[in-house]
């Protein structure tokens, strides 16, 4: 087993906003080995963006750690003062976002912003920097690198700039990436170029990454484990087959359910009915419990535990309770 | 960019000769010539002397001898004095360009300084002070201003010597004049400020591990004095040409005040010449803020 | 899979009440949604509104201003261009008195018929006139100023800026260039130009407009050829954007017609930016009838503006400089007021500052 390069335990991210506290993340705890890739899955506010972001220090205005810990190689990011935490931004973690139109700087040319983390964090003088912009640009499969480095970001494609987010990050071979979302707001032909871009790199330079995304899609192709969120809380983690083929949580199922593929082409759709929770108003027991069409007493009442479910694998979720005293009521009957 | 420079610059001739048309036959359609006050004068004094003016002929035919003089700079003659315009304008505009010059530099510099830090230190006490005095600032007309200056440090205190011209003491003037572009420019900046904070470049910026100061003053600066430009480019005309009130309140010799005197004297050429100047000098310094744009924000194309 | 920090459980390590395991109604689902109350977006706005401190004291000092310069001229005895008279006779010791004083002549009278006289609350000026209500007059001509004037912009910026916007293409760019060329008109100079035109020709006008003074109009006049093309360009920017969006289209694809579409669809959506853009208008009006006030070119006497009564006051502000005092800080404070609720109405306004 490889090294443990990143854990976070019982993370608590809330938002303080004039209507009260919203607590986007509730206890989230996962790690990361060297050189894997986890995947974080979610609907739109499951919190999956926000841990990715609590991980960099870059949570948007009253947004605020208030639990838990981020331990890189063992050490607690959360106590790293400025200077640490400036180093550990792009130099030990990069982050590539969702909407490469405006996470570009529209007033700087592509190369000063790429050249930019290169002269924070490397030795390197400015044309060294430049060189390496160039080559780096080149690894993301940018074509005339060095005309590239001259233009402004509005010149150039969604894909195109989502590649040179891509450059940014890994310019300074960070230990670990976090991709948010990051094929979201691209075309479908581009989405996949960049995946495979992306899991390409990966082999090349060894990184580890985070990928978040609720794109099961993305996850399935790509990913060593993946966790499901919902409401700020893992409620589901596993392998990607695990995830795929025995999913013990009524949200995943129900998340599989609903996405089209080649093989379901003729059955209907199942949506998930209701709308995501409310953070501000968390419910007492599990957080899908009123979108759940199996949902039981225990589960309006009490939250539901990780358990075991299989070898690497583990949901939140009461039906695994029920599944398991039935099947074992059924034994002693016998 | 050539191109663009040349249509706006055809754009801008054309405009000023619109403000030539409606300055001229405004100001004709102004019951009472120049020379009427003066009863003493006998019809024929008032008959030469119009003539000497151009006064006797058809309004077009004034209007079309006016334009032939301004292509070749000549504005006229005073029909109060008998000095040149142009002189005077010129003269005149020296005073109120120093007194507005400083007050520019300073309304610009500290109004982007203080707004910086009203959108760094958002809902500190420093950031409430900030907004406070600005809106104070901007709620507070500039006579208003200038005469309470002028009554506690000129009659009150007597530090500042008051009426004279000639001692190069600009400081109330230009605190006057600087106060109210100052405010409004640290409210601007403010707001944009906090407007591109939230940005998403920014939060790239932020994890690339670039340090707060530098994100504010590098990345989002930049993008934030864009809203700024478009505000500072019609003010410095209005300011650089000097504030009517402020010049005569402190008894300055400007430009604004040379208009008003043009326009209780029925001094025909003054009043044309400054109009044209100061339509000019709006002109060219939109023009000059347009291109400033431009080189602040590289998306916008000029086609 | 990391070991040590899951929890690890088996499920049925657990003593559970079976009875929790039966199925949940719809109803005990339902009660568990707890949905933020729905409201709209203005009923949204004007919580946050009342919410924000500064924009509620604004709106109490301008409803107390108004109220007083309503009801003042009830209750004061006194006319803004009445010279005070004592027992049918001219007091020709009321002149500048200090706030709350009586003349000698009105401390006379007042101790003979043992009477008590309204009391001059803001002193007399150089005419023995009421200064108080003087001010409430004056304030009274500058908030109309500044209201109608912001009437006379709204109007007629939004109607061009909004077909301007609109109609788009050769149209757009014609109606730009008139704004484009407007925009370069130094105002000021346009102002005292009109001003000195229109005081000539209406001279001999009677009824109200000899009453609020040819300058008065002429301000109008100004604001309505001037001042609206800043709202215009600002509608027509809002509109060119807003245009683009689906649910224009989708009211264009069932057929809808330009008019409906600007008034039903588009404006609704830009009508923050022009209730902030009105709102912070009146203060700029506010500022140019003093100014012209101050210039002289203001409203005619003895028709008071505060512009007016401060520049008066000026003059004689070694002496008397309490009276500077009074219309100059009732400007600041309605011209602050109007900003400061200005910038409340944006805060509560503005979606993309909601949290």
């Amino acid at each position: 087993m490889s090294e443990k390069i990143l854990e976070v335990k019982n993370l608590h991210t809330s938002f303080f906003t004039d209507s009260g506290e919203v607590k986007a993340v509730n206890g989230v705890s996962f790690s990361l080995e060297a050189g894997k890739i986890l995947g974080i899955v979610g609907e739109s506010g499951s919190g999956k963006s926000v841990t990715a972001y609590s991980i960099m220090q870059i949570l948007a205005g009253t947004g605020k750690v208030v639990e838990g810990e981020i331990l890189y190689k063992g050490e607690n990011i959360l106590n790293y003062n400025k200077n640490q935490m400036r180093s550990f931004r792009g130099k030990v973690c990069s982050i590539i976002f969702q909407d490469p139109m405006t996470s570009l700087n529209p007033t700087f040319t592509i190369g000063s912003q790429l050249m930019e983390a290169i002269l924070l964090h490397t030795d390197r003088n400015k044309e060294q920097a430049r060189e390496r912009a160039a080559e780096m640009l080149t690894l993301v499969g940018v074509n005339e690198p060095e005309k590239r480095l001259k233009q402004y970001p509005h010149e150039l494609s969604g894909g195109m700039r989502q590649r040179v987010m891509i450059a940014m990050a890994l310019a300074c071979e960070p230990d670990i990436l976090i991709a948010d979302e990051p094929t979201t707001a691209l075309d479908v032909t581009i989405q996949a170029q960049i995946l495979e871009l992306m899991q390409d790199l990966q082999k090349k330079l060894g990184m580890a990454i985070i990928m978040v995304t609720h794109d099961l899609g993305v996850i399935a192709g790509m990913c060593d484990e993946v966790i499901v969120m919902y409401g700020g809380r893992v409620c589901e983690r596993g392998t990607a087959d695990a995830i795929f083929y025995h999913s013990a949580h009524e949200y995943t199922k129900g998340l599989l359910r609903s996405i089209p593929s080649a093989s379901n082409m003729k059955e209907k759709l199942v949506p998930i009915e209701g709308t995501p929770i409310n953070l501000l108003n968390m419910p007492k027991g599990c957080a899908f419990c009123s979108r759940c069409d199996n949902a039981m007493k225990i589960c309006l009442e009490q939250k539901p535990d990780e358990m075991w479910v299989g070898e690497d694998h583990l949901a939140s979720c009461w039906m695994n309770v029920k599944k398991e005293m039935q099947e074992k009521a059924g034994v002693t009957n016998e | 960019m050539a191109k663009y420079v040349v249509k706006r610059v055809l754009l801008a001739i054309v405009t000023i000769f619109i403000i030539t048309l409606i300055a001229f036959f405004t100001m004709n359609a102004i019951p009472g010539g120049p020379f009427n006050s003066e009863k003493a004068s006998s019809p024929q004094v008032k008959a030469a002397l119009e003539a000497r003016y151009n006064l006797d002929k058809p309004l077009l035919t004034q209007y079309v001898i006016y334009i032939k003089g301004l292509l070749h700079g000549d504005l006229g003659i005073s029909t109060k004095t008998g000095r040149d315009i142009g002189e005077t304008i010129f003269e005149s505009f020296k005073v109120s360009a120093t007194i507005g010059g400083m007050a520019a530099v300073i309304a610009i510099i500290l109004g982007i300084v203080f707004g910086s830090i009203a959108a760094l230190k958002r809902n500190t006490i420093v950031d409430r002070i900030i907004v406070f005095l600005s809106t104070l600032c901007t709620a507070v007309p500039s006579f208003v201003l200038a005469t309470l200056l002028l009554y506690v440090f000129c009659i009150k205190l007597g530090w500042i010597q008051v009426w004279d011209a000639n001692s190069n003491n600009f400081l109330l003037p230009v605190i006057s004049l600087s106060m109210y572009p100052m405010s409004y420019i640290t409210r601007l900046t403010k707001t944009s400020m906090l407007d591109v904070l939230g940005q998403d470049y920014v939060r790239t910026a932020k994890a690339k591990g670039v340090s707060q100061r530098l994100v504010i003053f590098k990345h989002a600066l930049r993008n934030a004095l864009i809203p700024v430009i478009t505000y500072v480019g019609p003010m410095l005309a209005s300011i650089l040409t000097g504030s009517m009130v402020v010049e005569s309140i402190f008894t300055l010799g400007g430009l604004g005040s040379k208009f008003v005197t043009g326009i209780t004297n029925r001094d025909y050429p003054m009043i044309m010449g400054t109009t044209i100047f100061l339509a000019i000098l709006m002109v060219v310094m939109n023009l000059v803020s347009d291109l400033v744009y431009k080189l602040v924000d590289p998306r916008i194309t000029f086609d | 899979m990391s070991e040590n920090n899951m929890p690890k459980k088996n499920p049925l390590s657990m003593q559970i009440d079976l009875a929790k395991f039966e199925k949940a109604t719809e109803e005990e689902k339902r009660q568990q949604d707890v949905m933020s109350e729905s409201s709209t977006f203005f009923k949204d706005s004007m919580k946050k509104l009342f919410k924000n401190p500064l924009a509620v004291f604004s709106i109490i000092v301008l409803v107390a201003i108004i109220l007083v310069i309503i009801f003042a001229p009830m209750v004061v005895p006194y006319g803004y261009s009445e010279i005070l008279k004592v027992n049918g006779m001219r007091d020709k010791t009321a002149m500048n008195l200090g706030p709350m004083q009586f003349s000698e002549n009105e401390l006379k009278y007042m101790e003979e018929n043992n009477v008590k006289l309204f009391p001059h609350i803001f002193g007399t000026d150089e005419l023995s006139r009421d200064y108080f209500i003087r001010v409430v007059y004056g304030t009274r001509v500058s908030l109309a100023v500044g209201f109608f004037a912001s009437i006379i912009v709204l109007i007629i910026g939004v109607l061009y800026g909004s077909i301007s916007g609109y109609a788009g293409g050769k149209v757009d760019l014609f109606m730009m260039r008139i704004v484009d060329v407007i925009y370069s008109l130094p105002d000021m100079l346009v102002i005292i130009l009109l001003s000195v035109v229109l005081k000539e020709v209406m001279g001999e006008s009677t009824g109200i407009f000899a009453k609020l003074g040819t300058n008065m109009i002429s301000i109008f006049i100004v604001f309505g050829l001037l001042y609206w093309v800043g709202m215009a360009r600002l509608v027509r920017g809002q509109i060119l954007s807003v245009k683009e969006n689906e649910y224009v289209l989708a009211a264009k694809s069932i057929g809808a017609k330009p008019g409906r579409i600007i008034w039903k669809h588009i404006l609704p959506n830009c009508l923050s930016v022009i209730i902030i853009t009105t709102a912070l208008q009146i203060p700029s009006a506010i500022f140019t009838e003093s100014f012209l006030s101050f210039i002289g070119l203001g409203v005619a006497a003895p028709m008071p503006s505060l512009g007016s009564l401060a520049n008066t006051a000026r003059q004689g502000i070694q002496s008397y400089p309490y009276k500077l005092l009074f219309p100059a800080l009732m400007i600041c404070l309605i011209v602050l007021a109007l900003n400061l609720l200005g910038d409340g109405l944006r805060d509560a306004l503005d979606p993309k500052l909601k949290k």
